[in-house]
């Protein structure tokens, strides 16, 4: 299942700041971003390819080098999935409450 | 005065065949059912292209030009405010790259040529997740998104 990749994916600390170093700035290359960690490159290699996998950063080359993306897209399917019917259910009852205690009848 | 441009890479894999997501790119009535917009356009180079919103009042919402097509691998387009679309220097551009991979489609959608921190690069990162996951849906479960969902709608979701 692709929902299984990006939960592992987002599963631990240094993936997660890397997704957030890309967020800040798009399109970066590994030494750019190892710059930013306090580890081997070999291992940001490792998790970038996990990231990859999961299709949660996508590499684009140019020229000689090869610029990491933030792909958000698998991120929007998890929120649709998992996120947006449960915030609906919560927003509802807030709804309901409102209208409830503003004694508004039009709903 | 250049400004500085920025680029943003959207992929998505969609079971689907390379021809129906080319057709759902460019055909109106079926962008229409998962974009909430119709892309209106002979799709011939050099020819203009219109997203317009499919609704009775079908506003304009973004215009271009079409650059390249080669149906159903890729097409390139730009992409501007259509009160803009007469300043060439103010398109950004899109390319839709469909490679087969397995039984699917790797969707590639690369949007560059984006003005830095413009309200149209902060529109477009907000919209591409959105259009491209009720693509994936529609096309795969024939039920797309609701690409216009706010945060703050109050019926639940049944």
């Amino acid at each position: 299942m692709d929902d299984d990749k990006t939960f592992k994916a987002l599963g631990d600390p240094t993936r997660r700041k890397l997704l957030d170093l890309l967020c800040e700035k798009n399109g970066q290359t590994l030494g750019e971003l190892c710059g930013h960690l306090d580890m081997r490159r070999q291992s940001v290699t490792q998790h970038l390819g996990l990231l990859e996998d999961a299709n949660l950063v996508s590499v684009v080359r140019r020229g000689r080098e090869r610029l990491h993306f933030l792909n958000p897209v698998p991120l929007q399917m998890v929120y649709e999935r998992w996120i947006r019917k449960f915030e609906q259910q919560r927003l509802a009852l807030l709804h309901e409450l409102k209208t409830e205690l503003e004694g508004e009848t039009d709903d | 005065m250049t400004k500085e441009k920025t680029t943003f890479v959207y992929v998505t894999f969609i079971r689907a065949t390379p021809e129906k997501i080319f057709e759902a790119i460019t055909r109106p009535e079926i962008a229409a059912r998962y974009w909430g917009h119709e892309n209106v356009s002979d799709w011939k180079v050099g020819s203009k292209w219109e997203h317009v919103r499919d609704n009775d009042e079908r506003k304009v919402n973004i215009a271009g030009n079409v650059l390249e097509v080669d149906a159903p691998n890729r097409l390139v387009i730009s992409w501007s405010d259509p009160s803009e679309y007469d300043l060439p220097e103010k398109h950004s551009r899109v390319t839709f790259d469909l490679v087969p991979y397995e039984d699917m489609v790797k969707l590639t959608v690369t949007h560059d040529e984006l003005e830095t921190g413009s309200g149209m690069a902060i529109g477009v990162t907000r919209g591409w997740p959105l259009v491209l996951s009720s693509l994936k849906s529609y096309l795969e479960t024939d039920e797309p998104m609701d690409v216009f969902a706010q945060p703050c709608a109050t019926e639940s979701a049944a």
